[in-house]
């Protein structure tokens, strides 16, 4: 995978397919941008599995926290890390340690490690970098074009309704991009 | 730019809309409502804390805005942008989101008269401290640099002499001292030149001009070019310190790179308030999907008209860079090869009192303190929108005794060129 630039279609189909995030890097401080998106996944349905050893057996936002990955008692489909570049190395030797790995590598924006994700990758995982699921998920419903925000898409269809005022979901879109 | 991004024209109709998602409605519906519901108090806890995207308050955002916004985003190349009342009201948020009393900012003495007197004058009440220089000149902005300067500030053509800037050059020497570059594009438009691609990190419009195009709307812009990074010098509190506002919230790690975007909107409209209305943006929106056809007229007429104005005899000079002969030109093909704008200035011999009496005889172009309208128009800019400055301001702006500013509009060449051939006849 070029992790410079992924094709919309992959972005889309991770957000979609993946239902239990793991989130290394959770804060319980609420305007930590861990613990925002944290709290935006949830709303839109995620199963967010926050870990950090700090804060083990507290709970962020009414979920348990774990000490680390293999600590989770159930199937992770994404692991979403907030540490910086250098931890990342450290991320993957977790995740390949595991019997029950899980499907999705993503990192934060300014988390990128090119090393580390190709020996993911090279496991089957799919790996997402210096991106944030918040933005992607804002970008491809559309809620982040609200606040001004260049989505970069283009789309003369009919935005998702979710239940609720002002909240939007993800379309499938068909697939014209390559390298997915 | 991959070769699937949309042109710039499909950008201009398409960009930030979708179809209305309830009535179906494909033109952007104007939303001209104060306010929006919350779903419940988790919701509006969230919207006031920055943690989920939506609507709140027509001060702080508005759906037919926000899609003025993206769309004015995409066609500069930016990745986020704010709409306000007015272009001086995008000046004064940007700076009010950069500078803390006590700073200066250096910018180009051959600006808008307008924000010659708003720099000068009014943001002196900030103590915010204008430094002036020579655009063409990049010892003299180099040495104008101390620890207090925060950005640096060019119009990419400037107002009124119609003049290219070479942006890459005063880019670099802006990054050079870790200061943002800082760009009116409000005379070029995006559709000659989007000075991000040259090294802006913010670019800021007056959209009363070519982008609604019509003159029946006041509206300005700020695009942020994601570019910046507010973090590194510690310079830019807003952006790089926990805020008070917003529960110890770091804006600029919080939003990345659209966060000087973001700041402008939470800190600056939020609390300084020069909101612009839904109709406006609306209006602004139907402007902007033709941007490129009126644009491209706008530079053909100009170039047509300042042909003839230089053999006439009444006319002792005039400067438009899309002459051959100008020594701007090289600098317009270099930045803005497809045309150079529908605004430049010309001399009368006659002086001070040829040029009130040429702009009260002409009948086609309409005399006002205005550009960027489909309409021609005219001003004599010692007598009225630089008036204010002292002889050897005017001077330095290029608005000197006997200059005339013309904005050609869109109608027929030979209807501009005959109404200005009546006019010279009387002077």
């Amino acid at each position: 995978m070029d992790h410079d630039t992924y094709p919309e279609s992959y972005i889309s189909r991770i957000l979609r397919s993946v239902k239990t995030i793991a989130m290394i890097g959770a804060s319980g401080r609420d305007v930590r941008p861990s613990n925002i998106v944290m709290k935006y996944l949830l709303a839109k349905g995620y199963d967010v599995y926050p870990v950090n050893p700090g804060l083990a057996g507290k709970q962020v936002m009414g979920r348990t926290v774990y000490a680390s990955l293999a600590d989770i008692p159930v199937h992770i489909d994404m692991v979403d890390v907030f540490r910086g570049s250098d931890a990342l190395p450290g991320v993957v030797d977790e995740i390949l340690a595991l019997d029950d790995r899980p499907d999705v590598l993503w990192t934060q924006l300014t988390v990128r490690n090119d090393e580390a994700a190709r020996r993911a990758e090279e496991a089957g995982i799919k790996v997402v970098m210096n991106r944030c699921p918040k933005i992607e998920y804002g970008r491809h419903s559309g809620e982040i074009k609200w606040n001004g925000v260049n989505s970069r898409m283009i789309s003369s269809k009919k935005p998702v309704m979710q239940k609720g005022y002002q909240a939007l979901g993800i379309r499938p879109q068909r697939d014209r991009s390559q390298g997915d | 730019m991959p070769s699937n991004e949309p042109g710039f024209s499909t950008l201009a109709i398409h960009a930030g809309a979708q179809p209305d998602p309830t009535t179906g409605a494909r033109a952007t519906p104007i939303y001209q409502t104060t306010s929006f519901v919350f779903e419940d108090a988790e919701h509006a806890a969230s919207l006031f804390g920055l943690k989920a995207f939506g609507n709140i308050y027509t001060r702080i955002m508005n759906p037919t805005q926000a899609v003025l916004e993206e769309r004015i985003a995409a066609l500069e190349g930016g990745t986020a942008a704010l709409a306000v009342a007015s272009g001086h009201a995008a000046q004064m948020i940007v700076f009010h989101t950069i500078m803390q009393p006590g700073d200066n900012f250096i910018s180009a003495n051959k600006l808008y008269g307008g924000s010659i007197n708003q720099f000068g004058h009014a943001f002196k009440n900030f103590d915010w401290h204008v430094r002036w220089v020579d655009p063409t000149n990049p010892d003299e902005i180099e040495q104008q640099i101390d620890d207090r300067t925060r950005a640096i500030f060019i119009e990419s053509l400037a107002n009124p002499g119609g003049t290219f800037v070479d942006i890459k050059a005063i880019a670099d020497i802006a990054h050079k001292h870790g200061l943002p570059l800082i760009v009116d594009n409000t005379m070029a438009s995006p559709y000659l030149l989007r000075p991000i691609e040259h090294g802006a990190d913010v670019v800021v419009h007056s959209m009363t001009k070519f982008i609604g195009g019509h003159g029946n709307s006041m509206g300005g812009i700020i695009v942020d070019g994601g570019t910046f990074n507010w973090s590194d010098s510690g310079k830019y509190p807003m952006l790089s310190e926990p805020r008070p506002e917003y529960g110890g919230m770091v804006l600029h790690e919080t939003f990345g790179n659209f966060g000087f975007a973001i700041a402008c909107r939470v800190l600056g409209l939020r609390d300084l308030g020069p909101a612009l209305s839904p109709f406006n943006a609306f209006m602004l929106l139907t402007g902007v999907e033709t941007l490129p056809l009126r644009m491209q007229k706008h530079c053909d007429n100009a170039l047509e008209v300042a042909t003839w104005l230089k053999g006439h005899d009444k006319v002792s000079w005039v400067s438009y860079s899309g002459l051959e002969d100008d020594p701007n030109h090289a600098l317009m093909k270099k930045y803005s090869p497809k045309g150079a704008g529908a605004v430049f200035t010309f001399g009368l011999k006659g002086g001070f009192d040829a040029g009130v009496t040429f702009v009260e005889s002409l009948e086609v172009f309409s005399h006002l303190a205005n550009i960027g309208d489909t309409r021609s128009l005219v001003i004599h800019p010692s007598s009225t929108t630089h008036r204010q400055l002292s002889p050897e301001q005017q001077v330095a702006a290029g608005a000197g005794p006997d200059v005339v500013r013309l904005s050609i509009g869109i109608e027929d060449a030979a209807d501009i060129i005959g109404d200005l051939e009546q006019a010279l006849a009387a002077v």
